[in-house]
């Protein structure tokens, strides 16, 4: 069990190695729409790296916070996908200056490991969600198949978030909060190494 | 099964290690991407050493220090890459990166036991400076956050290899080997003090 647990954590962040390019054009695999979501997901460091610190900060807080975050994630990401399929584009800039915000402040809260109640990881959650979605679908005309799209991008996130918040919940070691609060204070470094790079060259990354 | 599971899950992620994308042309001094950002930190000896020996006296000093020192320098570290990214003058960053390897390499050698808060202020004092020096000449890129995700990881993996080398403060033998590593780390400080200052 706990091999599988390290593999399950482990992969998918050496995954992030791909060195595809992981711009915010939709990726077509053939397979249909919804196909196109989740492995649009699965190609972005972007969305995983925010989700997977906001999960390992609600599963290192409980399953009532765990359960908070992944339904108002979800739920905001598919409402920020809809508002930027109906028509509001923000400038790649904010864009990028979103992720550097949020790897900065769900980095920053894992760190620390801040105690604080569902309600406020439910916001989190419901605010990257947004940011994420309107970062994913902005540009994109509202139509069957990227709707189709949106939902796999939000089923990808739900499954995704479910999965670590449910590999987190049971560390209760020494060690292992302590690598989970690393990893946030990693995330934190990368969001204020991102935010100056943005500040130097313009928008980098959305 | 539970191995059977593990295999399933591998496989498909490990095909997402493929590259996605096979350029024709060979692009030097460009942030290209994970492994340029990843190649970053460990580029210069400098560097180096100082960021092995904060694992390495962490590891000697042991819990909290043996995680807060290695999660400060990559913090302070961030801090600083923005100054140098933004533009701020942050004068002898040279120097006291030199410095950094010295006094680090000197607390090795010495056991030095200051407070946890001084001792995190030394080491987040360093990390801003080298920090500053890498945030100052990055080259502009294709994926700032794939470089910065790798450029963070491979600080932190400087340090776990310096926590690890440092393990062995646990056995007596392991004492005066770590503090030898210490003196080899100060060494290499006043080297690269020599040639900043000279």
């Amino acid at each position: 069990m706990r091999r599988l647990r390290i593999a399950a954590l482990g992969l998918p962040a050496l995954a992030l190695l791909a060195p595809g390019a992981a711009e915010a054009h939709l990726i077509a695999t053939g397979m249909g729409p919804v196909y196109d979501g989740v492995t649009h997901f699965a190609l972005s460091p972007e969305d995983i790296l925010p989700m997977a610190a906001l999960a390992l900060f609600a599963g290192l807080k409980g399953p009532v916070h765990a359960r908070a975050g992944a339904a108002a994630l979800t739920a905001g990401w598919f409402l920020g996908g809809a508002v930027a399929m109906a028509g509001l584009a923000l400038p790649s800039v904010v864009l990028s200056a979103g992720t550097a915000a949020a790897l900065m402040a769900v980095g920053g809260l894992l760190a620390w490991n801040l105690a604080v109640r569902p309600r406020w990881c439910a916001a989190l959650g419901a605010g990257l969600g947004a940011a994420r979605g309107l970062a994913d679908m902005t540009g994109v005309a509202p139509s069957l198949p990227h709707w189709g799209v949106l939902v796999g991008i939000c089923a990808s996130v739900a499954a995704a978030f479910v999965l670590a918040t449910s590999l987190t919940l049971p560390l209760r070691r020494f060690w292992m909060i302590i690598a989970a609060r690393v990893a946030g204070s990693w995330m934190a470094a990368l969001g204020l190494l991102l935010a100056g790079w943005i500040l130097r060259y313009g928008a980098v990354a959305r | 099964m539970t191995r059977r599971i593990a295999v399933l899950l591998a496989v498909p992620l490990l095909l997402a290690l493929l590259p996605g994308e096979a350029g024709a042309h060979i692009v030097r001094g460009e942030a290209i991407g994970f492994v340029s950002g990843f190649e970053h930190p460990i580029s210069g000896l400098d560097h180096v050493i100082a960021m092995v020996a904060v694992g390495m006296w962490g590891a000697q000093l042991g819990r909290p220090a043996i995680w807060l020192l290695p999660v400060t320098f990559p913090l302070m570290m961030a801090v600083g890459g923005f100054l140098g990214l933004v533009g701020v003058p942050l004068p002898g960053s040279e120097v006291a990166i030199a410095l950094s390897g010295l006094l680090l390499g000197g607390a090795v050698l010495l056991e030095a036991r200051p407070q946890l808060l001084a001792a995190a202020a030394l080491v987040g004092l360093f990390g801003l400076f080298h920090g500053y020096a890498h945030g100052a000449e990055l080259p502009p890129g294709q994926n700032a956050l794939l470089y910065s995700l790798g450029f963070v990881l491979a600080t932190g993996l400087l340090h776990a290899t310096g926590i690890a080398i440092g393990l062995v403060h646990r056995w007596g033998w392991g004492r005066y080997t770590l503090r030898a590593a210490g003196a080899m780390v100060l060494s290499g400080g006043v080297y690269f003090l020599w040639a900043a200052l000279a």
